[in-house]
């Protein structure tokens, strides 16, 4: 197992996702957060946080469950459920920035907007991701991004995050083959 | 679990994970997304072969709220009415590729016969079997409980239920009895001797027949239906004094506690087992009951058919 990004990297990352993002939109009143749970969930609220910071401002942020829009659910056991959580503005007209922890195969950001296209129509969507591993298997990129991590498919990157797992790191392991 | 035959077939961790599934679809129907893609391509039969209104209905409410393709089959208009067996219904059915069945039967254990024989090859959802159970409306009525009285996530431990009226025939009861004790709350059965079954002494409750005695310590009341349609035999003398007994009218819903709720799984006898001000009073939950049904009938099709049927679920 090695560390692939440590707390203050992580912390600099979230920073720079932040700036990047209030300089891409040209301020943050048009701007929606929506985190992926359970790791994008948090960490959209950590760059909303920051974005507060920066910008001087309410951001809007909440949570988009995209589990029963997945198309590998037949594939796997039944999924719990978590909470999706429209912030009060909703996402109509709005630029809306998807987070999640880890950008890999993309499946998971198709299932977001297609669960996004029932809420309603934002402007635009853009997608913002801690790590991109590569491996894509849809036409998919992300807008902003923490770190890039070349990996082979059969490695394994866990995200923590002091929120749930006591630290906040990135580690990489190597997976069986 | 593939299927849901009984409510003594499911553990604490599979009933609590349908009751907190229910809480977040609950959520979702509220919300903007009123149809989900989740159940696209399958095939769900309403097999019922005795009358219903609302549980038939919300199974094919929450099976659509889930893209399923649902094909509602009742005996009445079918070849059932011409004597074909169950056996023959079911591989007619597996033909036609049926992914799930809800069964509804007025013979105890028809789910279950379905369910163990191989004659079909899908998950089949008991719906109610004769005097048996009716798994899915002791769930909502759970979830009811619970979201009234209760905290999301947690089980049902400290509250009090009583359940009153026709245990003798309600497989509702039966079903609630196993759900509620499971949760931890403490079930109450009043009724007259002769609507109690034989053994009830071993189950996990306790029995009065003193309606007014228990009515002021529970936290929700539980009405059941008077099944006039096996009231055959002599049970009590007439409607009127069962209704003064053991019927809820506005004198002993004044005595309940202050946060105490109302329910009953339908349909009312208005007038015999609940007087017309009980059903609409503001301790009344029973339209929410039909709501929550919705909710927690996405739930169990969704925790049975969405996922691979090889791999068990764990919270």
């Amino acid at each position: 197992m090695s560390l692939a990004l440590p707390a203050p990297d992580m912390a600099r990352a979230i920073t720079r996702i932040s700036h990047e993002i209030l300089e891409r939109n040209s301020g943050s009143e048009s701007i929606t957060l929506l985190g992926i749970p359970t790791r994008g969930a948090h960490l959209a609220s950590r760059i909303a946080t920051s974005m507060r910071e920066i910008a001087g401002q309410e951001i809007q942020c909440g949570t988009l469950d995209i589990t029963l829009h997945r198309d590998d659910l037949r594939l796997r056991p039944p999924r719990a459920l978590m909470p999706t959580n429209i912030p009060p503005l909703g996402v109509e007209g709005r630029d809306v920035v998807l987070v999640d922890d880890v950008l890999f195969s993309g499946r998971t950001i198709r299932a977001a907007l297609d669960a996004l296209g029932e809420i309603g129509r934002p402007r635009t969507v853009q997608l913002a991701v801690l790590v991109d591993r590569g491996h894509r298997q849809l036409p998919i990129r992300a807008d902003y991004v923490g770190k890039n991590l070349p990996t082979s498919p059969s490695q394994v990157i866990k995200v923590h995050m002091t929120e749930l797992d006591g630290v906040d790191e990135v580690t990489l392991e190597e997976g069986e083959m | 679990m593939r299927h849901l035959l009984s409510i003594a077939d499911l553990s604490k961790i599979e009933a609590l994970s349908i009751l907190n599934t229910a809480e977040t679809l609950s959520r979702v129907s509220d919300g903007p997304m009123k149809k989900l893609p989740t159940l696209r391509g399958r095939t769900i039969v309403n097999l019922f072969a005795e009358d219903s209104t609302r549980t038939r209905i919300s199974f094919e409410a929450a099976a659509k709220r889930l893209s399923a393709d649902v094909i509602n089959f009742s005996a009445k208009g079918s070849s059932v009415s011409k004597g074909e067996s169950l056996k023959d219904t079911a591989q007619t059915l597996q033909a036609m590729g049926a992914d799930a069945v809800i069964i509804r039967h007025s013979a105890s254990g028809a789910a279950q016969t379905l369910a163990d024989n191989q004659w079909m090859s899908g998950s089949v959802i008991n719906a109610g079997d004769g005097t048996h159970e009716h798994p899915s409306q002791a769930l909502l009525d759970a979830f009811t409980i619970r979201k009234h009285l209760g905290h999301d996530g947690d089980d049902l431990t400290g509250i009090r239920v009583a359940i009153i009226g026709d245990i003798l025939h309600s497989r509702v009861a039966r079903s609630n009895v196993l759900l509620l004790t499971m949760l931890g709350a403490h079930v109450t059965l009043v009724a007259p001797p002769t609507l109690l079954p034989v053994g009830v002494e071993s189950w996990p409750v306790t029995i009065s027949y003193d309606f007014d005695q228990v009515i002021e310590s529970v936290d929700a009341v539980m009405m059941l239906r008077i099944q006039l349609e096996r009231m055959s035999e002599m049970f009590f003398p007439n409607a009127r004094e069962y209704s003064r007994y053991f019927g809820l009218n506005k004198d002993r819903l004044a005595k309940m506690k202050a946060n105490a709720i109302v329910l009953h799984p339908g349909p009312m006898n208005r007038g015999l087992e609940i007087t017309a001000d009980s059903a609409d009073s503001a301790r009344s939950v029973i339209l929410e009951q039909v709501t929550n049904g919705v909710s927690v009938r996405m739930a169990i099709l969704y925790l049975l058919l969405a996922g691979s049927q090889e791999l068990e679920f764990s919270l």
